[in-house]
């Protein structure tokens, strides 16, 4: 996302590289004293693995859907006054940012409790999908193989 | 016999070599039309069962099945 195109109260799907001071500016509101920001970054590491990118596949419709419902939710449940998230797709380097939520409130508690919720239910219930690349050259879709353990 | 239309996603489209596929199906619920479906493409039993969506509206696993739908199946997410 270049410009400032981060309506508040909304969520997003991004293909380039994340505009956080455009996502967080849109969020500014004179009624709130607190904003609280996650950032969910990739990191070089998984399951014992050494990671060199990730790969996050979108399916749109009802990501975006789901996405702005989670949104809704919060601001229903919560003491909080804007809300917004924005969740990467492609491929992602190290350290990148692959996921913002953003939740601006009149008081911090609310508003951590309000971003701690919407992280959660997006990473449960949005199709996405993550493809880690190994150092050793192979790719695997995160959690998506059944444990040596199950049995069904 | 109802015609569906499935579409498959991330690993699943992995596991069968598919991005969509039309089926002719007795299913009477995305349950019964994706254990077929097994049969179909082994390598998905390698996999966990996880979310299904039926004409883009997300759905439970024993919804009713008229024929005609578009059902989407979606493997473990793993967003964030």
């Amino acid at each position: 996302m270049s410009s400032a195109t981060f309506n508040p109260n909304s969520f997003f799907i991004a293909d380039k590289a994340i505009d956080r001071d455009a996502f967080q500016a849109d969020l500014q509101d004179v009624t709130c004293g607190a904003f609280v920001l996650f950032e969910g970054w990739v990191r070089n590491h998984n399951d014992g693995r050494d990671v060199l990118q990730l790969e996050y596949e979108v399916y749109q419709p009802l990501a975006l859907k789901e996405g702005q419902q989670i949104l809704l939710e919060a601001l229903d449940r919560f003491d909080i006054t804007r809300a917004s998230a924005v969740h990467r797709h492609g491929l992602l380097a190290l350290t990148e940012p692959a996921v913002l939520v953003g939740v601006a409130a009149a008081h911090r508690g609310a508003a951590f409790d309000a971003c701690r919720y919407i992280i959660d239910e997006v990473k449960t219930r949005l199709p996405i999908w993550k493809r880690e690349h190994y150092a050793d050259g192979g790719t695997e879709w995160v959690d998506c193989r059944k444990k040596p353990s199950a049995t069904e | 016999m109802k015609e569906f239309t499935v579409k498959w996603f991330a690993a699943y489209r992995d596991a069968t070599g598919l991005e969509e596929q039309t089926v002719l199906s007795a299913a009477q619920s995305p349950a019964e039309l994706y254990a077929q479906l097994i049969l179909e493409h082994e390598k998905l039993a390698h996999y966990t069962r996880a979310l299904v969506a039926i004409n883009d509206e997300m759905a439970s696993w024993d919804a009713p099945l008229k024929g005609g739908e578009q059902i989407l199946f979606f493997p473990p997410v793993a967003g964030g």
